[in-house]
């Protein structure tokens, strides 16, 4: 399939098709973020990860709509706010949830699997319900449309290189979070021993909430970056969150760093195939070497040793 | 009690109102329309039993029961499509004597892994053959690496979504996202006038008594006992000397032979196959049933698909809004308040009051009062 393409042209397809992956890039990480604290942090397998995140993209939608209404002067600048209010959306959302029905079954976690299918079942409903069955699209600020011209064959969209820079930033805020600050120290330390957590006086229902509220608060923020790529409808948050799962599992689970190196190789082995066979191939392609490594090599890319 | 291999009494009871509720009280009630329906319901009962022993008795969630239910409803799709294919049927393609959707895809010739599905012989031996070595594949490469529990569930949702985006891909092979339609005779025999569907349906319900006795003899031979073992305990089992992986896989593959058995029958009542019961919602869906009939009961997954496809029907055709809500609701519900699904509701409240009424009958007819009831309500 190369063989039509002189290497040259090769370099330039590389990068092109890099550069577009890297949409692609920032959701997974976002979601695979979310989901990594989720899953690997507390072992909760949150099926409804996406439908938090397109509660954020239906939020990034009516933001977009609110200035476009009554301040289409500040309209270049909806996205930071719509980005927060997405985050709190989805993490109020979240920690509610978490508050009803995970907390019963932290030991159970294949129990949470279906409890939170269910759920995300109920929310895609109430999305219909809500904002209608039509998929909606959200309008791009002025200065967010184009590409830079790198050289004359490589074009880079802006807002890819834009939603990748805050990506980064999230990911850096992230870390710092869970390692650096007195919050994540608690959560690491219900992780690793709830029992003993709990005895030095770290109130473990609390951390629970708000671990969970962080994870799917951040799906929320992957949802405004998703209203970049698609349009967003009630069922599109289900499209992505096998990949998701892939992406954590892929990355070796509890490890940031592992789930940023999988989003990427995963995002950008997909972006590159689709330039040379149908997306639908391309996909089965990524897909089945994915479960491929996991089958030689379960523990994923970057396993912490963790004792049992 | 009698103490025999394959079921205790009260099993045997319930196989046989299974039964008769099944073969006699169905047949005679419900019009052809609904029993075709009901047939379509049981297709998914045979996964739910798979389930039960995998899941259930096993401990291993799979959420990837729809690739081999789908493997199974296309390789019996196959054979069928080929049979309504036959070069007097197709006489107006561009090339006759192919399925209708390779014409349109500009196939000419049919592809080599089509040829032996003109064979009735090997499309049986495929509809066990090709999901239970799938099955064993996937089952040998996780299960020897203990992999198992969550990530086993992630990974087998993966192998749905991916064969899902294959079939649909690859239109010209498989039909596409329209799945195989237009499936007409069995060997020269109609299956889609009235008499065919009642014959049809009980030979489903036969083969269905064929595969719950398959899992009644794995519940109480010693290979189930294991499982049990095994789902509680796995490093002692392993450190007794037993091959942990070997009985994982047996029971993943027996529940995707369930599966796949399933799956030709849905090709054979239902007359079509698509890649929309194979993707992760109905793989997934298949779960619920297990989960709301019980997952540790044999009949109990039985009825528990039977219970959510006939609330279903109903709700959709009624307040198609409300129809998620409810199916969300009740996989809350099951997962909070009943883990044992309807099997175990009937086990803690209703079982024991039948069995202290029979008993206060033979000992002492008029001595019970309603204390002694609320006294000995569920046991543990």
């Amino acid at each position: 399939m190369f063989g039509d393409y002189s290497l040259g042209d090769l370099g330039s397809i590389f990068v092109m098709q890099g550069f577009a992956g890297l949409i692609l890039f920032s959701v997974y990480v976002l979601m695979a973020l979310g989901l990594a604290i989720i899953f690997g942090q507390m072992g909760v397998i949150n099926m409804a990860h996406g439908e938090f995140m397109i509660l954020g993209a239906y939020v990034t939608w009516m933001t977009s709509n609110l200035f476009q209404t009554y301040m289409p002067s500040l309209f270049g600048g909806y996205f930071f706010l719509a980005m927060i209010l997405a985050f709190l959306a989805s993490g109020a959302l979240g920690m509610l949830v978490e508050w009803v029905l995970i907390r019963h079954l932290y030991k159970r976690p294949l129990d949470t699997l279906l409890a939170t299918w269910g759920l995300s079942l109920m929310l895609q409903q109430a999305y219909r319900s809500v904002f209608g069955a039509r998929e909606v699209g959200v309008e791009l600020p002025q200065w967010m449309l184009g590409s830079l011209h790198v050289t004359d064959s490589i074009e880079v969209p802006i807002n890819g290189v834009f939603v990748m820079c805050l990506t980064v930033l999230i990911t850096v805020g992230v870390a710092y979070v869970m390692y650096k600050s007195r919050w994540g120290r608690q959560v690491r330390a219900v992780v690793q021993n709830r029992i003993m957590a709990g005895a030095v006086g770290i109130n473990t229902e609390k951390v629970d909430r708000y671990t969970y509220g962080l994870g799917c608060g951040i799906a929320g923020i992957a949802g405004s970056a998703f209203t970049m790529i698609g349009s967003t409808g009630p069922t599109s948050g289900q499209l992505y969150i096998v990949d998701t799962f892939l992406v954590v599992v892929f990355g070796g689970a509890a490890s940031l760093l592992g789930t940023i190196a999988s989003a990427f190789s995963i995002s950008q082995t997909q972006s590159t195939l689709e330039f040379f066979m149908s997306g639908s191939m391309a996909k089965v392609l990524t897909l089945l070497a994915v479960v491929g490594i996991l089958m030689l090599r379960p523990q994923g890319l970057f396993a912490l040793k963790v004792r049992k | 009690m009698t103490d025999n291999r394959f079921f205790n009494r009260s099993e045997l009871i319930g196989i046989l109102v299974l039964a008769v509720f099944l073969v006699v009280v169905l047949p005679l009630t419900l019009d052809v329309f609904r029993l075709n329906l009901v047939a379509k319901y049981l297709t998914y009962a045979f996964v739910a039993l798979g389930l039960v022993i995998c899941w259930g008795y096993g401990g291993i969630l799979s959420l990837g029961q729809g690739v081999f239910f789908g493997l199974g409803g296309y390789c019996m799709a196959m054979f069928l499509k080929l049979e309504a294919s036959s070069v007097e049927n197709t006489k107006i393609q561009s090339t006759p004597g192919i399925p209708d959707f390779m014409d349109w895809n500009q196939i000419t010739a049919l592809p080599f892994f089509w040829k032996p599905f003109n064979s009735l012989t090997f499309t049986i031996a495929a509809i066990i053959l090709v999901p239970g070595i799938f099955a064993w594949i996937i089952g040998t490469a996780m299960f020897k690496r203990r992999v198992g529990g969550t990530y086993f569930a992630i990974i087998t949702q993966a192998v749905a979504a991916i064969l899902t985006i294959l079939i649909v891909g690859q239109q010209g092979y498989t039909g596409g996202i329209n799945g195989m339609t237009d499936l007409r005779t069995l060997k020269g025999w109609d299956i889609r006038p009235d008499h065919a569907k009642i014959v049809l349906y009980f030979f489903e319900v036969g083969c269905l008594f064929v595969c719950i006795m398959i899992a009644q003899f794995v519940r109480h031979s010693k290979l189930g006992r294991i499982l049990v073992a095994m789902r509680e305990k796995e490093d002692r089992v392993r450190f007794s000397g037993y091959s942990v992986a070997n009985f994982k896989i047996f029971a993943f593959c027996i529940a995707a032979v369930f599966a796949a058995i399933g799956g030709a029958m849905f090709a054979l009542n239902v007359g079509f196959m698509s890649p929309s019961f194979v993707g992760i919602v109905p793989s997934i869906e298949m779960v619920i049933y297990t989960a709301v009939g019980g997952r540790l009961s044999i009949l109990g997954a039985i009825y528990g698909t039977l219970l959510v496809n006939f609330a279903k029907t109903s709700l959709s055709e009624t307040f198609p809004e409300l129809w998620l809500f409810g199916l969300g609701g009740l996989f809350i519900a099951v997962v909070l308040a009943f883990p044992n699904g309807l099997a175990g509701i009937w086990g803690d409240y209703v079982q024991p009051r039948i069995d202290r009424l029979i008993a206060s009958r033979k000992s002492k007819p008029d001595g019970w009062t309603d204390s002694s009831v609320a006294d000995g309500a569920p046991a543990e």
